[in-house]
């Protein structure tokens, strides 16, 4: 069962890396939407059901929907 | 690569040699030992009287009546702590609305028609859908995973749904204001009838009943309903705020 | 190796998570990512709260009707407790910070930070 954690954890960091790395900025706010969804996955493992509840309703719906709003209101620009 | 990015990864090195270090005073992963935390007190339900075994829809009238025992550490050992982040929320809120405020409203709306008919459809099948799997899991939160905050979520997140379908959607934002209002105002009554009553601010005044029905666990879901109508309106405040501004 | 991955994968994860997103609010110009990078740090406290409290062989700490006395194993939960305070926050923060950046905006019609008087690195 360690194994499959580690495999989260490591896709977990590599979608956190490419978040900050990447130009466009639509696709690094997926990014860290999935690094919230990853997450919320992991509480669940760690036997936490309240936590894991709080991090998908919040984490990977409203906090995703909010970034896109404000990318709409001000420019779709890209990084650099 | 440039200087700045240079000197962060230099920082941020170092940075990490001293978090690990400080990983030597914890035990190991996995090896916590309850028992010389205070979380067996919460887990007993022992704090103040005496230490005998909880069993599930058999215990008369325990210290904190609720089978959830997050759920009792959140609403009844530490309900200062949440009353303290309901009022971060409240002051997050009021100053969204203040700081996007605008004299004259603009006529051009965030979109330039309405979604695609699978969208209209589906939104109109599925937003009282989830108003009612907010609204259960607000009010079971003394007996199954869940409570106010997740609750809440879930009804604003059925209000975001509303406003990626239709074009100019517009939400009331003086009822949602009164809501969020009457909300607070029985979170702090509760507070201030177990002051006069029993003499601690947010002590627990009704009976506890047996641990696992449905009306049980004393003021725990009057409160846990208070909190999750609090932080749907508010979460939905924000939103229709960051849209129309 | 199964050894180590048993004591630092969790660990070793969310601090390499909160140091990620550390990098990113110091080195990048954009606005929005600086705030990306501010959430990022967010979810890697909230891990590394979370896996300080598991138990080995623990239940999740509610009681059903299987798992019906106190006297068994339990996860702690006074770290979850604090965990789930600490979300709802960062997302009202977040929401905060990002109502500013839209002001930012409109005053100077750029999000890049070295265009910006007053803001410049």
């Amino acid at each position: 069962m360690i194994y499959l954690y580690s495999l989260l954890i490591i896709l977990m960091l590599a979608s956190a890396i490419a978040a900050i790395f990447m130009e466009n900025l639509l696709s690094s706010i997926i990014a860290a939407g999935l690094v919230s969804l990853i997450a919320a996955a992991l509480y669940f493992f760690l036997k936490a059901p309240d936590v894991a509840m709080t991090e998908a309703a919040i984490g990977a719906g409203l906090t995703t929907a909010i970034f896109v709003v404000t990318l709409m209101k001000t420019e779709w620009g890209d990084d650099k | 690569m440039k200087a700045r990015n240079i000197i962060s990864l230099i920082l941020i090195i170092f940075l990490a040699y001293f978090l690990f270090q400080a990983l030597n005073l914890v035990p190991g992963f996995g090896m916590a030992n309850i028992e010389e935390r205070t979380a067996t007190h919460y887990i007993n339900k022992d704090v103040n009287s005496k230490k005998e075994e909880i069993k599930f829809n058999e215990s008369k009238n325990p210290e904190s009546g609720s089978a959830n025992m997050v759920t009792s550490v959140v609403v009844n050992y530490r309900s200062f702590d949440t009353l303290g982040e309901v009022t971060v929320l409240f002051i997050a809120a009021t100053g969204i609305g203040a700081i996007l405020f605008r004299k004259r409203k603009k006529e051009k709306t965030m979109m330039d028609e309405d979604g695609s008919l699978i969208l209209v459809t589906g939104v109109k099948i599925l937003f009282p859908l989830l108003l009612l799997l907010g609204t259960y899991i607000f009010v079971h939160g003394h007996l199954t995973p869940g409570g106010g905050f997740q609750g809440g979520a879930v009804i604003a997140t059925a209000f975001l749904l509303m406003f990626l379908a239709k074009k100019n959607y517009k939400l009331d934002n003086s009822k949602f204001k009164l809501i969020e209002g009457i909300a607070g105002i029985t979170f702090v009554g509760l507070g201030l009838i177990g002051l006069a009553t029993k003499g601690y601010f947010l002590m627990n005044f009704l009976n506890n009943g047996v641990i696992g029905s449905s009306f049980s666990s004393g003021i725990i879901p009057i409160i846990y309903i208070a909190i999750g109508f609090k932080v749907g309106a508010e979460l939905a405040g924000i939103i229709s705020n960051l849209v129309e501004a | 190796m199964k050894e180590f991955l048993t004591n630092w994968a969790f660990f070793g994860g969310s601090i390499l998570l909160i140091l990620i997103g550390l990098y990113g609010v110091l080195t990048r110009k954009n606005l929005i990512k600086i705030i990306i990078g501010l959430s990022l740090m967010d979810t890697g406290v909230n891990t590394l709260l979370v896996s300080l409290g598991y138990v080995n062989g623990g239940k999740a700490p509610i009681l059903t009707s299987i798992v019906s006395s106190s006297t068994e194993k339990f996860v702690d939960p006074v770290p979850q407790a604090l965990v789930l305070t600490a979300i709802v926050i960062g997302v009202a923060v977040l929401a905060l910070a990002l109502s500013i950046v839209m002001k930012v905006y409109e005053k100077n019609q750029t999000l890049d930070i070295s265009k910006i008087r007053g803001l410049k690195w």
